[in-house]
């Protein structure tokens, strides 16, 4: 059967048209999905701090979270062009994109709560607050749990590290919507679609791995294996958290504790795959990822990632 | 999905198989479709299949180039950016394999024809990525280029492909303008910014008038796949219309193109132009390009490494009655050994 074309001309005019007239000045802004000048990614949204809330607080819970969802993302879009298929491709790579989405949320709300603690710049850099978190501070300033920075594996880690994370992260933020700062709220209620997305993606390869071959269930449970004394890191309760838990803002981790304990038994189970009994990974005199103190991975790789941004520190980008 | 008897191509007499043919000349004089179940004659099946394989294999090689950059980018706006596109360049991988398929060969065989040498994809990819601007001239001049080269295939004969092509073309057309945006931002920056952009400018303006192919009386395939609607302008044609979209662009952006004989010629209403070392595009099409072997190395190792993911994918659905089928399954059927030149 043959079906007319639809108009040729037409479909050959509209791309063609228009490429200097968007360009050569300021242009029409509403052409570009994500504007021609840098947005603000809070732009609009009132970003006032609850009075009786501690800003230094809110603001470094907000990098924890943050960071945990730069340093992930940033791994997990190692996997772009590497994956095992270009469906798998895809997915992973939508999910390293909601994730660096979250991180530029809360890196703008906590330079937004507080601005200390956004690194300096020379005078008149254009590097806004975000992106002054992301790329001008070394790893000893890094909030992130320990789990989201350690190097890639093969495609069972990058499975289990996402089925581990995003379970933690969607329980924490189905709480975090109802947060008394709305900023943090409305961050959270856009995560939640996402994270349930990642967690489902995840638990599908968790399961069709451990029952699949012998091979990819040995490669599975290898997996799990290794990344298990990093969960013990995300359940557990800072100081900073508790504060903010303790302030209506926050989510103190260890209240999801018996919830995400219930979903992932269920993924153990389903997948015929037993708990690891394995014990976390110690800290160093106390102190882990959201500390500071973290794997010596992490420096490596912000060498790479930051390696533009710190040449041109008065680059427009 | 194809017939196993319009595969063949094969009519059962030559009577039936004249009039075959002048069905087929009928619909492709009238400019409309020809569709996958439709008789087709062999040797345009077999280009098809060329072509548009090597479109496929074309935007899965051509993620390498710019991935390279997506964990150095430097700021988080331009990762998303270039994660996204990276990404949509495997979509449009995903749509051509499939447009291919209707052809007859699966993904699995035409991954394994890419993979052994026997296919090829456009050589632009098979140049580096040396710098940051290097994301903004493969947008601005690879993805303008490639549109020139893809908008006329949007009313190319066969159908299938020609519907792939207008949803790659409108996010092609896209990737273009984020590619001038970020080239443009960088020359509002700092000296060193705009040095860069003029580096990548100088490095890639002759690469990417290459990606036209031959000058006309050196591409011997051309008129056939014009005559059948497959092809609808000739290379110099396109190239000759790149190079007028792009010089009032360079203006705008403030760098200049890295070539002496440019300038305009008021009798043609066009611009005159000088031609790429066609002994340097010889040599990348013939696999001693700057980065031919690392491109499908990469693809190679890719490929191996998940072959036990894909294998436990199958496993599963069998054992689940294939109610979960995350990866692809492969399709027998069709075969093709012949290694063909990319022109």
């Amino acid at each position: 059967m043959s079906h007319s074309t639809p108009d040729p001309n037409a479909a050959a005019g509209n791309v063609y048209d228009g490429l200097l007239e968007h360009h050569d000045v300021a242009g029409d802004d509403s052409q570009w999905a994500f504007g021609t000048d840098f947005e603000d990614p809070l732009a609009g949204v009132d970003t006032t701090v609850p009075d009786d809330v501690d800003a230094h607080e809110l603001a470094t819970y907000c990098l924890m979270l943050g960071d945990d969802a730069l340093v992930l993302s940033q791994r997990i879009s190692e996997w772009c062009s590497n994956a095992p298929d270009l469906e798998e491709d895809i997915a992973l790579a939508n999910i390293a994109l909601d994730l660096l989405g979250q991180a530029r949320l809360l890196l703008a709300r906590a330079a937004a709560a507080d601005p200390s603690v956004v690194p300096t710049l020379p005078e008149g850099s254009p590097v806004p607050a975000e992106d002054a978190l992301a790329f001008f501070r070394d790893a000893g300033q890094f909030r992130n749990l320990r789990i989201t920075e350690v190097p890639n594996g093969d495609f069972a880690h990058v499975v289990v590290r996402t089925l581990l994370f995003a379970t933690v992260r969607l329980s924490l933020f189905t709480r975090l919507a109802e947060s008394r700062d709305p900023v943090l709220a409305a961050i959270a209620a856009k995560g939640v679609k996402e994270l349930t997305y990642h967690r489902d993606y995840a638990g599908r390869w968790f399961l069709t791995l451990a029952q699949g071959t012998d091979e990819s269930r040995r490669r599975l449970t290898a997996a799990l294996a290794e990344l298990w004394p990093l969960f013990g890191e995300p359940l557990s309760t800072h100081p900073v958290e508790a504060g903010v838990a303790a302030a209506g803002v926050g989510v103190d981790p260890a209240a999801v504790a018996d919830e995400v304990d219930v979903v992932l038994e269920q993924v153990f189970a389903v997948s015929g795959v037993d708990r690891p009994g394995a014990a976390p990974l110690a800290g160093v005199q106390g102190r882990t990822g959201r500390d500071g103190l973290h794997t010596e991975a992490l420096s490596r790789m912000l060498a790479e990632m930051q390696v533009v941004a710190r040449a041109h520190p008065m680059g427009k980008w | 999905m194809p017939t196993t008897d319009t595969e063949t191509g094969m009519a059962p007499d030559p009577t039936a198989e004249r009039a075959l043919l002048e069905q087929f000349d009928a619909i492709v004089e009238r400019n409309d479709r020809v569709e996958p179940r439709d008789w087709m004659p062999e040797g345009y099946r077999k280009t098809l299949i060329r072509q548009v394989a090597q479109h496929a294999h074309s935007e899965i090689i051509g993620m390498q180039p710019e991935g390279n950059w997506i964990s150095r980018a430097p700021s988080l706006r331009r990762k998303a950016i270039l994660l996204a596109k990276v990404q949509d360049e495997a979509g449009h991988g995903l749509y051509l394999y499939s447009a291919t398929e209707t052809l007859g060969p699966s993904r699995q065989e035409l991954t394994e024809m890419l993979l052994a040498g026997k296919q090829k994809y456009s050589s632009i990819f098979n140049y580096p990525t040396l710098s940051y601007a290097d994301v903004g001239t493969i947008g601005w001049l690879v993805d303008g280029a490639a549109i020139c080269n893809q908008v006329p295939l949007c009313r190319t004969s066969y159908g299938p492909y020609g519907r792939a092509m207008i949803r790659v073309c409108k996010e092609e057309s896209f990737h273009q303008r984020q590619g001038y945006e970020l080239l443009m931002t960088m020359m509002q920056g700092t000296d060193e910014q705009r040095a860069m952009v003029q580096e990548s400018v100088n490095r890639f303006w002759w690469p990417a008038l290459m990606m036209f192919g031959p000058p006309d009386d050196e591409s011997p395939n051309t008129a056939q796949s014009m005559a059948w609607g497959i092809k609808r302008n000739t290379n110099d044609d396109l190239r000759q219309r790149f190079v007028d979209m792009s010089v009032p662009q360079a203006e705008a952006l403030g760098v200049t193109l890295p070539d002496p004989e440019l300038r305009w010629n008021e009798e043609r209403g066009h611009h005159d132009f000088g031609q790429p070392d066609w002994d340097e595009f010889m040599q990348v099409v013939k696999g001693n390009g700057p980065c031919n072997a690392q491109r499908l190395a990469h693809r190679r190792r890719a490929h191996e490494d998940g072959a036990w993911v894909r294998e436990a994918a199958l496993a599963f659905a069998d054992k689940s009655g294939g109610l979960d089928t995350p990866a692809l399954v492969p399709r027998e059927g069709y075969s093709t050994s012949e290694t063909e030149e990319v022109r």
